[in-house]
């Protein structure tokens, strides 16, 4: 402790370091209060108008008056992505399913792994341009319809699923599979009988985690849904949906209009938490077996 | 072998399986083959589908579509230098304020925050990406281009003498703003990145530093940051993709102007921004203007997602296994 071979840090160096720690946390604070602001704004301009109304009720185009609700848009919302969903993720669990159990570390699979890693960098308004001038400027089943968005998500949706269920995939112990295969178990049931059912809760994350991120998107569905007015179930009809409605409302001159995308912005925020909370949830429990 | 231990009946082994029983052994392996391949063939398809649909705009303008600057809808002439360079702008911005702010977070949360608080830090910090773009132009047209006008008038007024950061006067939506909404947006990424890359430091070089008796500082200057470097490297280029892609949030406040700003706080447009806004009114060659736009914005932002991505593996090469898929996880924008 006296006779120590390091020498004493001098009063220079000792400066130096506590002005440079104060930084790095000064840093940290700052990149926090965004977050702070856009929730107290949300809250504090998007909690007023939240109603039974505002819930149920389609935005109705007045000029005058109570300007309509969310409820299309958010059932929208609901519909677009739950289709997205059941394109990516089976698409993105087979890729994945591919890479891990076949392809391995051939070339062929990690071009496609390569490719799957360029797709999380294509923008998003890239995907919606692309759908759009495939789908919907050639006609294929009317102009402007709700599945097509749904195709565009799904675009958005399937590298995350891809690469999230690759990892959990590469989780199930190897001697799991070996010990299926010693028992006689044909590969493909190896796959869907002790694979799948291990990795299940992992992937389940992944793909809500692409559900929370598909959901917020706006872009791709400008130019696939084109957005409407009136609540529709139908997929192949114009679809409203949450983020188009903000997008939308935000360009209005009415304050009650712009109320209406500070309220339909507090929910699609809170949807979108909630798909990440249960994502979280399911992922804790994936580590723990 | 097969004779003594066996058996042979019917001239296969009986541990061997029938060709029927084999099939759906072949047909999954083919199919989840073709279905990666599929990836592969619709990513080449859009791509050519893209260019074919920009090509007349590329045969009448030439480059000059690029480097141009012209933009004006009403006389129909489409040359688009200043949607490339605002996007240039707004993406330089939203890096040089974005990029230290994540390292920095990522090496308070990995180095110095309290282990107790490490988790619940990290989270909220990811929290910053499950916002939607939309929800951050909201804020950002009705709270952060007002509020911060007044700041942005006295910052042009007394730093005037700065070539582009003075001179001008400031308008409600601008470049800055525009920035500044971008590198709140990749934050989260950029910090993902980086608190991954950083925890592939070595103890043992961390414990070298700080027993020769450096200060904390010190051990981040000297075996924390040369080790991670292109690491962070790639992930800020990832975040600069990021960033010149973003859409919604910047057409809302950038000002929607076809012109090359003259200074920060000055209005402009950019590639993305372009195609949101006039999507809705555009015909016959205006419609493949934008799409030549789509196209220039898809191919900028693939090369610096190359050069990002190998980066990122030079910085976690040897690391770790499964390193490079961790990081391929938190740049797809999920956060586990």
């Amino acid at each position: 402790m006296t006779a120590s071979a390091v020498p004493p840090v001098s009063a220079r160096r000792r400066r130096t370091d506590k002005l440079m720690r104060g930084l790095l946390t000064a840093a940290a604070v700052i990149a926090l209060v965004p977050l702070v602001l856009v929730v107290y704004y949300l809250l504090y301009r998007g909690l007023g108008s939240w109603s039974g109304q505002f819930f149920t009720s389609d935005p109705n185009g007045n000029f005058l008056g109570y300007p309509g609700g969310i409820r299309s848009a958010l059932v929208g919302t609901l519909e677009i992505v739950a289709l997205a969903t059941l394109i990516a993720v089976p698409i993105g669990v087979g890729v994945a399913l591919y890479l891990t159990e076949y392809g391995k570390q051939s070339p062929f699979a990690n071009l496609v792994r390569y490719f799957v890693d360029v797709m999380t960098g294509v923008p998003s308004i890239v995907f919606g341009l692309f759908i759009y001038i495939v789908l919907v400027l050639a006609h294929v089943g009317g102009g402007f319809t709700a599945w097509k968005g749904s195709i565009a998500l799904s675009l958005l949706m399937l590298p995350v699923v891809v690469r999230a269920s690759e990892v959990v995939l590469l989780l199930v112990p190897a001697s799991l599979r070996e010990a299926a295969l010693a028992l006689g178990a044909p590969r493909w049931r190896v796959v869907t009988r002790v694979v799948l059912p291990t990795a299940r809760s992992g992937l389940l994350t992944g793909s809500l985690l692409a559900v929370a991120r598909g959901m917020g998107e706006t872009a791709p569905l400008l130019f696939t849904t084109a957005g409407a007015f009136g609540l529709t179930f139908s997929l192949g009809a114009q679809m409203n949906a949450l983020p188009i409605q903000i997008y939308q409302d935000i360009q209005s001159p009415r304050a009650q209009v712009i109320d209406r995308a500070w309220g339909a912005a507090l929910a699609l925020v809170v949807l979108v938490l909630i798909f990440n909370v249960i994502a979280r949830a399911f992922s804790r429990r994936s580590r723990m077996t | 072998m097969e004779a003594s231990a066996t058996g042979v009946r019917g001239g296969r082994s009986a541990l061997e399986r029938s060709p029927l029983s084999r099939l759906p052994d072949q047909v999954m392996q083919w199919g989840l083959s073709a279905l990666a391949a599929l990836i592969l063939i619709l990513l080449a398809y859009f791509f050519i589908r893209l260019i074919g649909q920009s090509g007349n705009v590329f045969s009448k303008y030439g480059l000059s579509f690029v480097f141009g600057n012209d933009w004006d809808v009403s006389r129909n002439i489409y040359h688009g230098a200043a949607l490339v360079v605002g996007t240039l702008i707004t993406s330089a911005i939203a890096l040089i304020i974005g990029v230290p702010v994540a390292v920095a977070t990522a090496l308070f949360i990995n180095e110095l925050c309290p282990r107790r608080l490490r988790g619940p830090f990290a989270l909220l910090v990811d929290l910053l990406a499950a916002v939607p773009s939309v929800v951050y132009g909201l804020w950002g047209v009705f709270v952060l281009c007002p509020k911060l006008l007044p700041a942005e008038k006295w910052f042009a007024k007394t730093f005037s003498f700065i070539p582009f950061v003075g001179g001008g006067t400031p308008t409600l939506y601008n470049y800055f703003i525009a920035g500044l909404i971008l590198a709140i947006m990749i934050l989260p990424i950029v910090s993902a990145i980086a608190r991954e890359v950083i925890s592939t430091v070595p103890a043992e070089h961390k414990e070298a530093a700080l027993a020769l008796g450096a200060t904390r500082w010190e051990m981040i200057r000297i075996a924390v940051l040369p080790y991670s470097r292109s690491g962070i490297t790639g992930g800020a280029m990832l975040g600069l993709g990021r960033a010149l892609g973003e859409t919604i949030a910047v057409v809302l406040v950038i000002g929607n102007a076809p012109v090359i700003g003259s200074h920060l706080f000055s209005q402009g447009y950019t590639l993305a921004a372009v195609i949101a806004n006039e999507f809705g009114e555009a015909t016959g060659i205006h419609t493949s203007a934008l799409f030549a736009a789509g196209l220039v914005l898809f191919v900028l932002t693939l090369i610096v997602n190359i050069i990002a991505r190998g980066f990122v593996a030079r910085g976690t090469r040897g690391a770790r296994g499964t390193g490079g898929t961790g990081i391929g996880l938190a740049a797809s924008g999920g956060e586990i």
